[in-house]
């Protein structure tokens, strides 16, 4: 059987090394395969985050080769295995042990943002109406399955850890799918300016590169949301024009419930 | 002497998927407080992994769909032996429940007039299944999770629990571990909530997480509450079957509700073969009849791909057994076909199921619009769980309730697609009703430290054993044990040897050792996990005995037909005085006319 050698960082917030483990390679394996394997036969305290090892819980995030990734979706035939493949933690989050990050904070920055507040329902039965066009965007924001993968990469928050002053691209996705929700009322773009501190955002769209789910992070959902901060605060006859927008689309909701 | 910290809640919910989520949602609300122990992450859970939808009778695109309909199917595709009390209020409650996910903020996909689109799955007579794409698992535990953030919930993530903790006959409270410091908690609660999922992980194959380890069936079962229906274990038809490393990744029944079809090595459409008899006047007979059907038309009958999953897993497993499998042991699921059919194949295939679409790509190098997939069953579900009271999910233990997988009876012997989310909103959402009221209606109980003690000193045994056995060669010989002789055809010799094995399970389990230190160690928490799985695989194999006959997911090769005999009992499992598994059969309730009335129009 052909073979592979993996260097694993193991070791927690006060140090540690990369250990080398080799381990025998079959076809379609993935970085998490091997990595498993290595837990299951070599290393039964290696710890790290998994669950579905289908690409769709977003819990095995870590680098690979230098490269976040989700382990369970990098397979080993993309990497050059003639030499040793480097997997080590997250770098934007505290290390807690081995490939084990406390991603805690990225749950607390969720809580502060506003929840969803629905316009009242659009049918006497207490549903709505939505086009498919109108959800198609939201919907695609709403594939994130918070790897974190976007935060781990962003240098906002890996080079300047500035995690007080700035959500990171997840959550600001997250503000973007509330925003654009057909049937939301809240405002949020107080917040996006000051709060979640957009404005640090600088687009290099490394966000975007590393997302699993090919969200166009930065294009649809950062940009996007800059352009409601800048008309907002910094445009006065689009914040006219909005504000009567808003009402004439509410009274459109009226007639339709009439 | 080990120390603990002490957390008190009125409510505690052990499990953070969907009927988790729920219950903790519907507690809150009543306004009590709510503790949520998570295994994982919050958000992780493997609700996350659902595929096909959510199957509730909101008749937006069949306006023929009524609760009835849902219910009657529900009945047929359990066999009957489901409990018909949870049958119907699930029929009844689920639109409500998803309807409400739309007000909490989910964005299912829409019909041309703006509502909550609809489509087609095994055994539902109409389009009943609310969805988005085939990631409707994720935007449901999304949703809750969202909603339940600002709801004063106190979540514990990558908590386990060892065991219940009682005083007297009720249970008090719970004694878990933190995974990332091993550090040792009291969760004392007035009631507990079980929504622990599946058992998966006693198989080898099988389209479950790591943390599908039956821990909330055993749990209640070493706290003296009654297991029912554990032979029923579902294979789902549809898991992936290559390369070796994604044996058993679920390829969703929405491949089938969207015209997919199955074929064998040589090609045939080998579902026309054999059609059910309680199936034959809703199956189509034709092709051509089959595609209309998933096109909409609502003359047309089902085509036989969609019949139960208990059915079509059976039939797969014929087409390999009799030598007309494909080259890697599975049968072709071929939605590229539709090539034929349709202009735009391939931009609908890839918006109806963009999940697989990427599964396929990335990990089997296959494009599914242009070429088929070869699948094979996985295990998928246990229809069987913790005996509950259909209304209030409470279990026979008072202060004990259950909700979703890890309780039993809505799905009888077998489960239809799409019920198993309904089934969570609906009966989480009872539970944490229930659940509030009887912790508002009771104070707590007494922690009794012994237990405490004697429980935490048998988890860290492990520790004092650094040179014993490896858990996970146990955990992987057990599941090589279910998988050949439990698995989904089954007969009386395999599976009294697998009760055989199962004693050796137990000593070696008992001898595991660890390495490390209690910091975040996987092979410790693998440790601790193997009372969990041994005690449902013994469970399962008990039950599935002592069912001498075939019926829904149950197969044995010994007893291929119905038996009269069995039609009407569930198999009953506890703890008896000794310590041993008791297993018998009981009466089901009987049910009241106006129900029979129902499936007697719904023949």
């Amino acid at each position: 059987m052909k073979t592979a050698v993996f260097k694993i960082w193991r070791g927690n917030a006060t140090g540690g090394e990369f250990r080398e483990y080799t381990t025998g390679v079959s076809e379609g394996m993935v970085v998490l395969d091997a990595v498993n394997h290595i837990q299951a036969t070599q290393a039964n305290d290696l710890a790290y985050r998994w669950n579905c090892k289908a690409g769709k819980c977003g819990s095995c995030s870590a680098e690979v080769n230098g490269m976040p990734k989700l382990m369970c979706m990098t397979r080993l035939s993309d990497l050059p295995l003639e030499k040793p493949v480097t997997v080590q933690p997250m770098k934007a989050f505290p290390l807690i042990k081995d490939l084990l990050t406390d991603v805690s904070w990225n749950f607390r920055v969720k809580k502060k943002i506003k929840k969803f507040k629905p316009r009242p329902p659009d049918a006497p039965d207490g549903t709505w109406r939505m086009q498919q066009e109108d959800i198609d965007r939201v919907q695609e924001f709403r594939k994130c399955i918070e790897c974190f993968l976007c935060q781990d990469v962003c240098h906002v928050l890996r080079d300047h850890g500035m995690h007080e002053k700035f959500i990171g691209p997840r959550f600001l996705i997250h503000v973007a799918a509330l925003e654009m929700h057909p049937l939301d009322t809240e405002n949020r773009v107080e917040e996006l300016r000051n709060a979640y501190g957009i404005g640090y955002c600088n687009i290099t769209k490394c966000c975007t590169k590393v997302c699993p789910e090919s969200i166009h992070i930065t294009d649809n959902g950062i940009i996007p949301l800059k352009e409601r901060v800048v008309d907002d605060f910094y445009d006065p006859l689009g914040w006219i024009w909005r504000r009567l927008k808003k009402k004439s689309d509410r009274q459109n909701v009226e007639e339709l419930k009439r | 002497m080990p120390e603990y910290e002490t957390f008190q809640h009125d409510v505690l919910i052990i499990g953070s998927g969907g009927a988790g989520l729920r219950a903790a949602i519907e507690a809150s609300a009543a306004g009590v407080s709510v503790g949520m122990v998570c295994k994982c992450l919050l958000g992780k859970a493997h609700t996350v992994m659902a595929e096909g939808g959510i199957a509730a009778a909101l008749a937006n695109v069949d306006d023929r769909d009524n609760w009835k309909v849902h219910f009657a199917d529900t009945m047929r595709g359990g066999q009957y032996v489901n409990n018909w009390r949870m049958a119907e209020l699930h029929a009844k409650e689920a639109p409500a429940r998803v309807r409400e996910l739309e007000a909490w903020g989910a964005v299912f996909d829409r019909t041309r007039d703006g509502r909550i689109l609809q489509r087609n799955f095994g055994g539902h007579k109409y389009p009943r299944l609310a969805h988005v794409g085939d990631r409707t698992g994720l935007e449901m535990i999304r949703t809750l999770q969202d909603h339940g953030i600002h709801q004063g919930i106190d979540v514990y993530m990558e908590t386990c629990i060892v065991t219940l903790l009682k005083d007297g006959d009720r249970v008090v409270g719970a004694l878990g571990y933190d995974r990332e410091r091993g550090h040792f908690k009291i969760f004392q609660a007035k009631a507990v909530v079980l929504a622990t999922g599946g058992i998966g992980k006693a198989y080898k194959i099988t389209s479950n997480s790591w943390d599908c380890t039956g821990d909330g069936h055993s749990l209640a079962y070493h706290a003296g509450a009654t297991l029912i229906d554990m032979e029923y274990v579902q294979f789902h038809p549809t898991g992936m079957v290559w390369p070796p490393s994604v044996a058993g990744m679920l390829v969703t029944e929405g491949v089938r509700g969207e015209g997919g079809i199955l074929t064998n090595a040589d090609g045939k459409r080998f579902m026309f073969d054999f059609i059910p008899d309680n199936y034959k006047t809703q199956t189509a007979d034709n092709e051509e009849e089959g595609w209309r059907y998933t096109q909409g038309d609502k003359n047309a009958r089902r085509p036989p791909e969609l019949l139960t999953r208990d059915h079509v897993a059976r039939c797969i497993v014929r087409e390999i057994k009799e030598g007309r499998g494909t080259p890697h042991g599975g049968v072709y699921l071929d939605i590229s076909w539709i090539r034929k059919r349709l202009s735009n194949a391939e931009e609908h295939i890839k918006r109806k199921l963009p999940s697989m679409h990427h599964q396929f790509k990335a990990l089997g190098d296959i494009d599914i619009t242009k070429e088929p997939m070869e699948v094979g069953p996985t295990t998928h579900y246990i229809m069987g769980g913790v005996r509950v009271d259909a209304d209030t999910q409470m279990s026979g233990v008072p202060g004990l309730f259950a909700a979703g997988e890890c309780a039993a009876g809505i799905n009888g012997a077998n489960r239809l697609g799409g019920n198993s989310l309904s089934d969570l909103l609906v009966f989480g959402k009872r539970a944490g009703e229930f659940a509030a009221k009887f912790a508002k209606e009771n104070s707590y109980g007494k922690i009794d430290n012994d237990q405490v003690d004697r429980y935490t000193r048998e988890a860290l045994k492990p520790f004092e054993n650094s040179h014993g056995e490896n858990p996970y060669s146990v955990q992987r010989d057990l599941q090589e044990v279910m998988q050949h002789n439990v698995g989904i055809v089954r007969d009386e010799s395999e599976m009294q040897s697998a009760l055989d094995h199962s004693k050796t399970f137990w000593e070696r389990a008992a001898q595991v050792g660890v390495t490390g230190n209690r910091d975040f160690n996987p092979g410790w928490h693998t440790a601790l996990d193997l009372r969990n799985l041994l005690t449902v695989a013994e469970a399962i194999t008990h039950a599935a005995l002592e069912r001498k006959e075939s019926r829904g997911a149950q197969f044995r090769d010994d007893y291929p037909e119905k038996d009269e005999r069995f039609a009407k009992v569930n198999t009953v499992i506890r703890k008896a005085e000794d310590g041993s598994m008791e297993v018998r059969l009981e009466p089901l309730p009987e049910m009241p006319d106006y129900l029979k009335q129902v499936i007697e129009e719904n023949r």
